[in-house]
């Protein structure tokens, strides 16, 4: 494998918004300097806006003023349709397993986007790092990340995948030069993807890691599947994902994207949606 | 408001006309370049991990605030945005201060089914790796970690260590 003792160390920085701590490593060119810095610094400041425009837990948030009718989707920027545009493509891609409406417990709709929004601000953050020259990055949001590596020949980022039983071990570690791995999981923040209609949370699945080209759909389909509960890693064949699915007996399945299988049909009992 | 509009116009655009949007949301992931010895064939293999753990705390479920406008209900349709992945258009059906109803009646139709060059490598990569718990890494994925629960995580002690 790679000559782990040989790896340059990554400088690293930490900042939060919206309410998850973002990590940031970087290798190369551009670590200490004021690019690097700056970029960093866009990197935050692009994700706190989106947090202005997104959050569920602000008042005055576009989306949030959206979902209570006190303005029209036509008031709100660009970003909004774009992101309601994906929340539309992962419906209908997921047979209605992911959904930006969320019934509330007395039928109310409420509009959130959340589990559009994080996968996708991260990729789009993740642009003021493309720019640095001959650097390597790796960008995490809460354990969803970008990783890049600027020089054919330098190692891949190695990604440590969190032991859904115990945050402080790991099932496995994924080497990626360019990509995104996401996981949707209940370890920290307790349950939040659930079924719409019975409240119910998925118990078979402990966690789904997605590593993909694009962090907004390996997001995507990491919460999908999670909330596909059983049905989580045929999911993710008939999607030719490659993904690591922890069951809650312990179990580690892997799903490597080449063994297109028949889709097991999903029943309309399994409609359910983020939140 | 209107200033946060145009200045997230302004952002956008900016960042467009700097970088576009890079490679990374259109180029194939790949994996190290490590030759793993084959192993065995098919991936999906069943490893014990750890002890289960199925204690999943029961949902708080999020109350809406409503409470706002009364009005009949009022379909909107924004302006078509060019994205990423194509032209998007959503309208928007409100009543009584609670969406009813989210359409998109112009959206790109990509498969969604990124071709990943890595799809035969990744997968063994991550396989020789199921049980080495020692494994140094750069990062931590799991399930969100929130800023409260961020000092006892794993990336945390990562992130501190500086290695």
């Amino acid at each position: 494998m790679t000559a782990t003792g040989l790896l340059p160390r990554p400088t690293r920085y930490v900042d939060h918004v919206m309410g998850m701590p973002i990590s940031l490593a970087l290798r190369g060119r551009h670590t200490h300097d004021h690019r690097a810095l700056e970029a960093w610094s866009e990197v935050m400041a692009d994700l706190r806006e989106v947090d202005r425009v997104f959050s569920t837990y602000r008042e005055d948030s576009f989306v949030s003023r959206l979902g209570r009718g006190e303005i029209t989707v036509a008031d709100c920027p660009p970003e909004v349709v774009e992101v309601l545009g994906l929340g539309h493509r992962a419906r209908l891609e997921s047979d209605g397993a992911f959904d930006v409406r969320r019934r509330g417990p007395d039928g109310p709709v409420t509009l959130d986007p959340s589990g559009v929004v994080k996968g996708w601000a991260v990729e789009r953050a993740s642009a003021w790092l493309h720019a640095l020259p001959e650097t390597d990055f790796c960008l995490s949001a809460g354990g969803d990340m970008v990783c890049h590596t600027d020089d054919p020949a330098s190692p891949p980022w190695r990604v440590g995948i969190e032991d859904p039983a115990d945050p402080g071990r790991l099932v496995a570690t994924v080497p990626v030069r360019q990509g995104a791995v996401a996981t949707s999981g209940s370890a920290h923040r307790g349950a939040h993807i659930v079924d719409a209609r019975t409240g119910a949370v998925p118990g078979r699945v402990a966690s789904v890691t997605v590593v993909a080209d694009s962090l907004t759909w390996a997001d995507i389909d990491a919460t999908a599947a999670y909330a596909l509960d059983r049905e989580a890693a045929a999911w993710l064949r008939s999607r030719r994902r490659t993904a690591i699915v922890v069951w809650a007996d312990g179990s580690v399945e892997l799903t490597d994207g080449t063994a297109p299988r028949q889709a097991s049909r999903l029943r309309s009992s399994d409609s359910l949606s983020h939140r | 408001m209107r200033r946060i509009v145009m200045w997230l116009l302004s952002t956008v655009t900016v960042v467009v006309l700097l970088f576009g949007y890079h490679t990374s949301t259109s180029g194939p992931t790949s994996a190290g370049s490590a030759v793993i010895s084959s192993g065995s064939s098919g991936v999906s293999g069943t490893l014990s991990g750890t002890n289960s753990s199925s204690g999943t705390s029961s949902s708080s479920s999020s109350t809406t605030t409503g409470s706002t406008s009364t009005a009949s209900p009022q379909t909107v349709t924004g302006d078509s945005v060019q994205t990423r992945w194509g032209p998007v258009e959503v309208q928007v059906t409100v009543a009584n201060g609670t969406i009813t109803a989210v359409n998109v009646p112009v959206y790109p139709s990509g498969n969604g089914k990124d071709e990943e060059i890595n799809a035969y490598a990744l997968p063994r990569l991550i396989q020789e790796t199921l049980d080495a718990q020692s494994a140094k890494v750069d990062m931590v994925s799991g399930a969100t970690v929130t800023s409260d629960g961020y000092l006892q995580s794993l990336q945390s002690a990562l992130d501190k260590a500086g290695v």
